[in-house]
């Protein structure tokens, strides 16, 4: 591969920003950092943040089971069409990411992908929430991340020893928190909007009480906990307390809980049916706060792609989930009255770490070249016809968001430029 | 919400009383007074909607709804097309969105959806507005999940405003009568269409019900919530009594009938000491026994008559307005 200029930009990372070219070798690394750098593709990074790529703890590739509304290659376009170097796969396909076969079908199939893709496995086999996987095999095999995702463990005692078997693998254990007793039926949030919807609810006590528990399991085990998709005020609440207590557990949020609310429903548009629900103001709130201090380490995407026909069904029946990684960074911009370098910090390097990847997060010389170039001040409409994923179920679509993707780099070669993909 | 309006900037749609707003439903209860008389001539038809198409796409199993509909179009003169999920390619897989265009494709100009899935005919009005391509297509909510069924609570209201001896061909209002909504309010589009047109027509509505069988929030809603039926009904103009379904019992929801019956039912002995004047009302269809004692029926009168006529009554009043009809055909 021939060397890349990125020219004109400025380069953000956690130790801070400066006006600077990039160079990235063939090699895939960045060589060179610093003043009129030259290559032989040049990109024009003018009025542009040049920095690392962004990292996704949460994302839905659906392959194998679900090639109709996502690959691991199609998904992996969406990802760097949205500035991302790096995803994880979740292992809710069909046959679940839940034995050592299909960890290597999906390394391997990310490895014909446009960016990083990293397999995750489910906790118990099947997500059936009965037996655990064979975690050590798979932590052998590189996984670095274990999630039920799409239902939480409900079974308290099996989780207890699914974090104390986690201890000495150095793995993640993931929750889907959600006690399913108190969520079942439910299709929205519980609330003033359900209520009139005359659509059954789940209450936030329902995520709430599995993530107390957690908590009060992660105390007991030492076992390293995060809490996906964080959405309520009282998960927030909670999370802040147990870290200021010591306990090792961190958390993310995404986009649409940062940015919509459960008003979003009254149309019964299905488009807005998600897992957890959007819930209220104050929840939205409390996940911008909990995110500006901290307390909620990252922001990420849970892109969920389902086909149209799915999402065309009546409010009740149709699958939830919502698309995000070609979104996430401009809806964070967009909606989050938090510095730049902080949006970044959360979307790039802190989840980079949480993934087992510390040396992601600053763009000098002898790094990785994986790297996004951010025009944060240009707007643009979202439209769901145009999306690069082959799902089109976003909740944003038709609004106008600032900060504008205009290239990505992985592992040295440029895979997004000028707004197009380049394979 | 579906903002879209038809002929004479009269709404296109007709999917919650809230969306009609008082003026509609005032304007509707008004017509239906013209064609409750229209029911009562030897031929009760009129050739206002002639060489119109109305398709009654019922989802769910409806006796009632569904021939009061289908008998409102016909007397209406239109050319009606009956559906149902049963004998439909739903049984084959087919989406909700391809029935709709394929009834579409076929130049039709109402729809009437009956859905167990809230919201189902917002998403159907939705997408005759998008694909509809110039032609007009009125959906009308025949009832849809625990959301809202719009034309009982027409239907209710005409018949309350006639027992009362409100003409409701005058100026329709319920000002100053206390309406006491007894029962799974939480489950029932019934509750929720019928709660906004009684407060729209100007009643003070109490819900009485155990907090499970109540939505779970209700801020900003008109009405008082008790849980003491015999205060309510010491004091309360009408009993509107909802259907109880047995499936209740699961879930936690309630200990057992009896219990129900004990503290929320119309038995014998609350019919004993109920003031003489105080109409009873239930949608239909009853659970003698349980929502209310068998011999308490006697109390509701002529209402499952009036039920009948006057839902045709307003069901015709609905097509005729959202399609433009004209009198004189």
């Amino acid at each position: 591969m021939a060397e890349i200029a990125i020219r004109g930009g400025t380069v953000v990372g956690r130790n801070g920003s400066r006006r600077a070219d990039v160079l990235v070798d063939g090699e895939g690394e960045i060589i060179a950092v610093g003043e009129d750098l030259r290559g032989a593709i040049e990109v024009d990074a003018g009025g542009c943040i040049v920095t690392p790529g962004l990292v996704d703890l949460h994302t839905h590739l659906r392959e194998p089971g679900k090639e109709e509304a996502e690959t691991v290659e199609t998904g992996s376009r969406s990802a760097v069409a949205g500035g991302y170097t790096c995803v994880l796969a979740m292992p809710n396909t069909t046959p679940t990411i839940d034995n050592a076969s299909v960890v290597r079908d999906v390394q391997e199939l990310g490895r014909r992908a446009l960016c990083d893709v990293e397999a995750s496995a489910a906790i118990t086999v099947d997500r059936a929430g009965e037996q655990l996987t064979p975690m050590a095999e798979l932590a052998a095999l590189g996984v670095r991340w274990f999630t039920d995702d799409g239902t939480g463990v409900q079974d308290d005692h099996l989780m207890r020893r699914a974090m104390e078997y986690s201890l000495p693998l150095g793995v993640v254990l993931a929750q889907h928190a959600e006690n399913s007793a108190l969520s079942a039926g439910g299709v929205m949030h519980e609330g003033a909007v359900s209520s009139r919807l005359g659509l059954p609810g789940q209450p936030a006590e329902a995520e709430e009480l599995m993530v107390m528990r957690d908590i009060a399991l992660a105390r007991l085990t030492g076992a390293r906990v995060h809490v996906m998709h964080v959405s309520t005020a009282g998960a927030v609440a909670m999370i802040r307390a147990a870290r200021a207590g010591g306990i090792p557990v961190t958390a993310e949020v995404t986009p649409h809980h940062l940015a919509l609310t459960d008003a979003c429903c009254e149309g019964y548009d299905a488009v807005f049916k998600v897992h957890p629900p959007l819930r209220t103001e104050s929840d939205v709130g409390a996940c911008r706060t909990g995110l500006g201090d901290g307390t909620l380490d990252c922001i990420a995407t849970d892109h969920a792609p389902h086909t149209p026909e799915t999402k065309d069904l009546p409010f009740d029946q149709a699958p939830p989930g919502m698309i995000g990684l070609e979104t996430a960074f401009a809806v964070a911009n967009t909606e989050l009255d938090l510095p730049l370098e902080t949006i970044l910090d959360r979307l790039s390097w802190t989840p980079a770490a949480l993934l087992g990847r510390p040396d992601h997060g600053t763009v000098e010389a002898g790094q990785r070249g994986d790297l996004t170039v951010i025009d944060p001040d240009a707007t643009w409409t979202v439209d769901a016809a145009a999306t690069v994923s082959r799902s089109r179920n976003t909740p944003f679509a038709g609004r106008e968001l600032r900060g504008v993707v205009r290239h990505t780099i992985c592992s040295g070669e440029l895979v997004f430029h000028d707004g197009e993909v380049q394979r | 919400m579906t903002g879209a309006t038809g002929v004479d900037g009269r709404p296109r749609h007709l999917l919650s009383i809230e969306e009609l707003g008082a003026d509609g439903l005032r304007t509707l209860l008004q017509l239906s007074d013209t064609f409750v008389e229209v029911g009562q001539r030897e031929i009760p038809k009129v050739p206002a909607l002639r060489g119109r198409t109305v398709v009654s796409m019922f989802f769910e199993d409806s006796t009632r709804t569904r021939i009061s509909f289908e008998t409102a179009a016909k007397r209406l003169s239109a050319d009606v097309m009956g559906f149902s999920a049963g004998s439909s390619s739903l049984k084959k897989g087919e989406s909700l969105r391809d029935t709709v265009e394929t009834i579409l494709a076929m130049g039709v100009d109402a729809l009437v959806v009956r859905h167990r899935s809230s919201g189902a005919p917002l998403q159907v009005a939705r997408w005759c507005d998008e694909i509809s391509d110039g032609r007009t297509v009125s959906v009308l909510n025949g009832g849809d999940g625990w959301h809202q069924h719009p034309t009982q609570a027409l239907l209710d209201a005409y018949s309350l405003l006639e027992r009362l001896g409100r003409r409701p061909g005058d100026v329709p209002s319920l000002e100053g009568v206390s309406i006491a909504i007894v029962g799974d309010i939480r489950h029932s589009r019934v509750a929720r269409s019928n709660i906004e047109a009684f407060t729209l027509l100007g009643a003070d509505v109490t819900l009485v019900a155990p907090p499970t069988l109540l939505p779970a929030a209700m801020p900003g809603w008109p009405v008082s919530v008790s849980h003491d039926l015999d205060e309510v009904l010491a004091k309360t103009d009408v009993v509107y009594l909802l259907r109880l379904q047995r499936e209740r019992m699961e879930g936690g929801l309630l200990p057992s009938i009896r219990e129900y019956t004990a503290t929320y039912g119309l038995t014998i002995e609350r019919t004993r000491r109920l003031r003489d004047d105080v109409i009873v009302m239930h949608p239909g269809p009853m659970n003698r026994g349980v929502e209310i004692a068998d011999d308490a029926t006697r109390l509701l009168g002529s209402l499952v008559t009036d039920q009948v006529r006057n839902g045709v009554a307003t069901r015709m009043a609905a097509l005729f307005w959202l399609l433009g009809g004209s009198i004189d055909g």
